[in-house]
């Protein structure tokens, strides 16, 4: 018996006329994904579907088998990480963590000591009683991934999480994500610009492209093609010899 | 001050222009006087025009919100005013007026004059008098007070709009009156009365406007006016509660103050106050009874009217000795 | 980048500016405190003024409780509403309070709240044997609250706007329920702004006047403001006129000191409007609670603007503008609102010419007094209101009888002091720029002195002037407050006449007047936003209330 698709979209439209998109994929468990395309493509639209943020018009959204048309947010097992303001700026380290344990905030003793393994397991030991606006903004991304760990959600989502911190910085947090993924045992959908970053984490690739998903296939050599317009457009190889 | 005149929708004529029409006559009086004397339904056209053609001189109204603003106005303008003439304050005043030393003796035969316990004085003429009672509205109270008692201690959801003794002589009327039936509880039963109050305006045009709209079915006014409903309106629906402690009277008087441009046409002027042309729109005018002969008789209505068994009324140096006081206290057992 | 000539001018004219400020507010005060001294106040007359204090502070107590208390919930409507029909001419509706006239909303009000109004008329449909009265305490709040719900609101809302997108997805995606939400994200982000809204309506509330004078009930509903005016034109009591006035500034600075004012509060700035949509909210009919919300509040809003159009329509305006009292009423109204907004738009002009040039001569205590002076001038018409002012004024003029002139250019001076503080900060923000876009141009050209004055600096601050002016107009149309003292039969402005009408009880023509007066100073209002939009400065946001 073969498990369902951690995450499938089923022919899912959202908008109409010049700004339509229509997606039609599934993912195995466990798997990294990342999503390419030109901004505007659709990439966060795409995202967005998948986390509940917006309703399809049309299709259906599959998680592990399950429809979750219709589900807010909270209900999808989804976690989501941002490029920037993951974090409640006035609130505590701690508090942010906590909120992904129980949005109410009613945690006891042996909660809050998650948080802090949590914290522990980001390096980011004794952070706790600190405020976000004191942390690097490496430091306030790996808070955010401190909270999706503790959640444990089956599907991470992550828009450009590691955007505009330099390339070393950015690196040790894809690394940091990888690990947290194994961890966790998540399905990761990653959109992101950078070719490298696709190259480092992903298994597979989804290039997007006018609202269409252009390319689905293995990450592995995507970038040495030259039979994918889409993809030439996009690296800006298209005159190249 | 009966003045109904204003109920109906009407034009400003109240507020005399600085730059008013220019006169032709060469001869000008100034009258102060509450403003719904001089109000287009008042009787302050009517006398206008007839004096003026008495004259030969231009009659000029200049209208206060109500009697005790009048004398508020003069103290403030202490000698600089430029009427003749004021018109509108009640003997209650007449000692406190006196003492500003702005008024003259008018030096005039009052024989003409008559009104009820006979005022006389050297320097005031009464021109109207009138007792206040409380009007209510027979639409909405079907069991009205009785007596001052009844309407002291009675429920206080049923409201009743009064006037600021500070500034209106109406006000100031039922203060005294509240004096004269209490004497030294007064405070105690203004602070019962004041539940059953909804506002306390500076003149009784307001009030009354606040009454006949609707927004309280009792106003403090005059035995007199449900005179003017059954004249002007046809209807009975507006009367008077007789109360059986009595009513408080109110004369109205005039006079002559010693700064007037012209004194000799400001005494033409009261002169001509105490006789008809003056006297026969006061009835139907300023709906108060009165004070000299009229050559009208008076609408049958009159004849229905509540007439008070037993009046008030203060002696003016007594009020003037003790207006302060019992106005604080007025306003000390208002705002509790 | 002023020459030394032109520093020397600047300071010479801060000095002036602040020197005609000083003896506009000296002036009354100290005749206030001479024709004080020497009366003494009878047990019962404290007891009654002791009232009064308890009762300025009760109904502005809850007048801010009610306006805060529903301009929160409100305000967190609006933001979980982003993007519902009809939201941004909901929340321009809530700027027209601010440019009313008091008196000209009283009238409204009175529509809608009084004994025959709709509200008592669907009270009785539902059985309600008691009528709610818009007189005494209940109306003073009603009022207040149509008057600071909308400024709160407007003033909270942008703290949640100004929130990032990925809170309200973060808060979706953790589950986070409308408690939770609010306790730990929407009111953190609210906390500030309401309490900076709630200092501001406390102080418009103490020191309210108009509508209390219209609304209140008599001796039990009197505020010290309306006490002070009653004992100079109902007792001529100049004693307790300044033993009231004594205690009105004390108030006024306790509460401005104890909230920190002296610099008013935040912009209310405009609000986007449907840029952010929010995940976390649920749509369908749990909305309802949000919608209800929003609905009441527009219709509380609306309600008595309706009612002063309706009912201003229903009146003989014809006749109304072929009286010539009116056009005198409109005539001085007019002249008054000039000159005030010329005196106010000089001064300004002056002190933020001289707080620019001692910014770039730092270092000299003296000149850093007169710059502080000139910003503080701003905030001193606060703390002594117009009637306090009005009332100095009016006892040394002997109340104004038999003159025209003197008690013409006290009110003109109130006006143009109660607008200062929002010309000021029209004005200085643009001058700020302009000297630095052209400062240096200007001295390297070697335009200087009056020429400098006339060919570059007035051009460029064209349309903060502007704004300035037309805004000072516009309050000075809708006051009620100085005239109410000197107004007689030779002064009489819009306000006034309008006010003689309520008392008269002349309520069609008090209905026509009212709406050429709300919609004289509304239009002008207008005008002075969109001069201010253009040139980047919003006089609306925190104006006060008289």
């Amino acid at each position: 018996m073969t498990q369902p698709p951690a995450i499938e979209f089923d022919t899912v439209a959202y908008g109409i006329g010049e700004l339509s998109a229509e997606f039609t994929f599934e993912r195995a468990p466990g798997t990294v994904t990342a999503i390419l395309g030109p901004s505007g493509a659709g990439k966060s639209t795409l995202l967005n579907l998948a986390a509940g943020f917006l309703e399809p018009r049309t299709g259906r959204i599959l998680q592990g088998g399950r429809p979750v048309n219709g589900l807010p947010p909270s209900a999808r097992g989804v976690s989501m990480v941002f490029q920037d303001n993951n974090l409640f700026a006035h609130l505590d380290i701690r508090t942010n963590i906590g909120l992904g344990l129980d949005p109410a905030l009613r945690l006891d003793a042996g909660t809050w000591k998650k948080v802090e393994t949590a914290l522990e397991r980001v390096g980011l030991a004794g952070f706790g009683r600190r405020q976000p606006a004191s942390l690097s903004g490496g430091e306030r991304q790996r808070v955010a991934l401190a909270r999706a760990f503790v959640r444990r959600r089956p599907l991470l989502l992550l828009d450009e999480p590691f955007d505009g911190l330099g390339p070393g910085l950015a690196a040790d947090m894809l690394g940091l994500m990888l690990e947290i993924r194994a961890e966790v045992g998540a399905t990761v959908l990653m959109v992101t610009h950078d070719p490298d970053e696709a190259r480092a984490a992903a298994d597979q690739i989804l290039l997007v492209s006018k609202g269409r998903i252009a390319a689905d296939a293995p990450a592995e050599g995507f970038f040495d093609r030259h039979d994918l317009p889409e993809l030439e457009a996009y690296l800006g190889r298209n005159a190249g010899p | 001050m009966r003045r109904f005149h204003i109920i109906p929708v009407a034009l400003l004529a109240c507020l005399p222009l600085a730059a008013g029409p220019a006169a032709s006559a060469d001869k000008t009086l100034t009258v102060y006087t509450y403003e719904s004397f001089v109000s287009e339904w008042g009787p302050g056209p009517k006398i206008e025009a007839t004096f003026e053609a008495q004259c030969g001189c231009d009659l000029k109204w200049v209208g206060v919100s109500d009697g005790v603003a009048l004398l508020n106005r003069l103290k403030l303008e202490s000698g600089r005013s430029e009427a003749g003439v004021v018109l509108g304050l009640d003997t209650n005043l007449v000692s406190e007026a006196k003492a500003t030393g702005l008024f003259e003796p008018h030096g005039l035969p009052t024989d003409a004059v008559s009104v009820p316990g006979g005022y006389s004085d050297e320097v005031f003429i009464p021109y109207d008098y009138g007792h206040f009672a409380v009007i209510y509205d027979t639409e909405t109270i079907a069991n009205p007070p009785t007596s001052l008692k009844d309407l002291v201690e009675g429920d206080p959801n049923q409201k009743i709009v009064i006037q600021d003794p500070r500034t209106s002589t109406p006000g100031l009327g039922l203060l005294l009156w509240v004096k004269s039936v209490y004497g030294d509880d007064a405070a105690s039963a203004w602070e019962s009365l004041s539940k059953r109050v909804l506002t306390v305006t500076p003149g009784w045009s307001e009030a009354y406007g606040l009454f006949t709209s609707g927004e309280a079915p009792m106003v403090l006014s005059y035995t007199t006016s449900p005179a003017y409903h059954m004249v002007a309106e046809d209807t009975k629906r507006y009367q008077a509660a007789e109360f059986s402690e009595g009513h408080y009277l109110q004369i109205e008087v005039a006079g002559l103050l010693a700064n007037a441009p012209d004194k000799e046409l400001a005494r033409q002027f009261l002169a001509f106050m105490m006789t008809p042309g003056f006297q026969d729109e006061i009835p139907t005018n300023n709906w108060m009874m009165p004070a000299a002969a009229v050559s009208i008789d008076l609408p049958e209505a009159f004849s229905t009217l509540v007439s008070p068994e037993k009046t008030f009324l203060y002696s003016s140096d007594d009020v003037a000795a003790n207006r302060a006081a019992w106005i604080e206290e007025w306003l000390g057992a208002m705002s509790r | 980048m002023l020459t030394r000539s032109e520093h020397r001018a600047s300071t010479a004219g801060g000095v002036a500016a602040l020197a005609v400020i000083g003896l506009a507010l000296a002036v009354p005060v100290m005749v206030l405190l001479s024709q004080g001294t020497g009366t003494g106040v009878s047990a019962s007359q404290g007891a009654y003024i002791a009232r009064i204090t308890w009762f300025t502070l009760l109904q502005a107590g809850l007048s801010t409780l009610l306006s805060v208390g529903f301009a929160v919930p409100l305000a967190r409507a609006l933001a979980r509403r982003p993007s519902f029909r009809g939201r941004r001419w909901l929340i321009s509706l809530f700027a027209v309070p601010l440019g009313l006239p008091p008196l000209v909303a009283a009238l409204g009000l009175l529509e809608v709240w009084g004994r025959n109004g709709v509200a008592n008329r669907g009270l009785a449909l539902f059985g309600v044997e008691t009528p709610f009265s818009i007189y005494g305490l209940s109306g003073i709040l009603i009022a207040h609250v149509f008057f600071n719900l909308p400024l709160a609101a407007r003033l909270i809302l942008p703290g949640l706007e100004r929130l990032p997108p990925e809170y309200w997805k973060t808060a979706a995606n953790l589950g986070m329920g409308g408690l939770s939400l609010f306790r730990l994200v929407e009111w953190p982000a609210m906390r500030r702004s309401a309490g900076a809204a709630g200092g501001l309506v406390f102080m418009l509330c103490a020191t309210s006047f108009t509508l209390v004078l219209v609304l209140g009930g008599g001796p039990a509903a009197t505020t010290l403001e309306v006490a002070i005016y009653q004992s100079l034109r109902f007792d001529f009591d100049p004693g307790r006129a300044v033993l009231l006035s004594a205690i009105q500034i004390g108030l006024t600075l306790a509460v401005m000191l104890g909230l920190r004012l002296i610099s008013l509060p935040t912009e209310a700035g405009d609000t986007k409007g449907g840029a952010t949509s929010r995940p976390d909210v649920a749509r369908g009919w749990r909305s309802l609670p949000d919608v209800a919300l929003i609905g009441a509040a527009g219709v509380f809003v609306a309600a008595p603007l309706v009612a002063v159009v309706v009912s201003g329509l229903a009146a003989d305006l014809a006749r109304l503008l072929t009286d010539a009292l009116f056009w005198r009423a409109a005539a001085t109204s007019l002249a008054i609102g000039l000159a005030a907004a010329c005196v106010a738009v000089s001064l300004a002009g002056l002190m933020v010419r001289a707080r620019f040039s001692v910014g770039e001569r730092p270092g000299s205590p003296g000149l850093g007094l007169l710059s502080g002076l000139a910003a503080a001038a701003g905030s001193l018409t606060l703390l002594v209101p117009p009637v306090v002012l009005g009332a100095g004024w009016f006892l040394m003029l002997g109340g104004g009888a038999g003159q025209l002139l003197a008690p013409l250019s006290v009110i003109v001076l109130i006006n143009a002091l109660m607008a200062l503080p929002f010309v000021m900060r029209v004005i200085e923000p643009a001058h700020q720029g302009a000297m630095e876009r052209n400062g240096r141009l200007a001295l390297s050209l070697g335009i200087t002195g009056i020429n400098r004055i006339r060919q570059i600096d007035v051009p460029a601050l064209l349309a903060p002037l502007a704004t300035g002016f037309v805004f000072a107009v516009a309050l000075s149309l809708g006051d009620l407050g100085a005239i109410a003292l000197f107004g007689s039969d030779r002064i009489v402005t819009l306000p006034w006449l309008l006010y003689q009408k309520l008392g008269s009880y002349r309520t069609a023509d008090a209905a026509g007047l009212a709406l050429l007066l709300g919609a004289a100073t509304m239009a002008l209002m207008i005008v002075a936003d969109r001069l201010g939009n253009r040139s980047g400065a919003a006089p609306l946001a925190g104006r006060q209330l008289r």
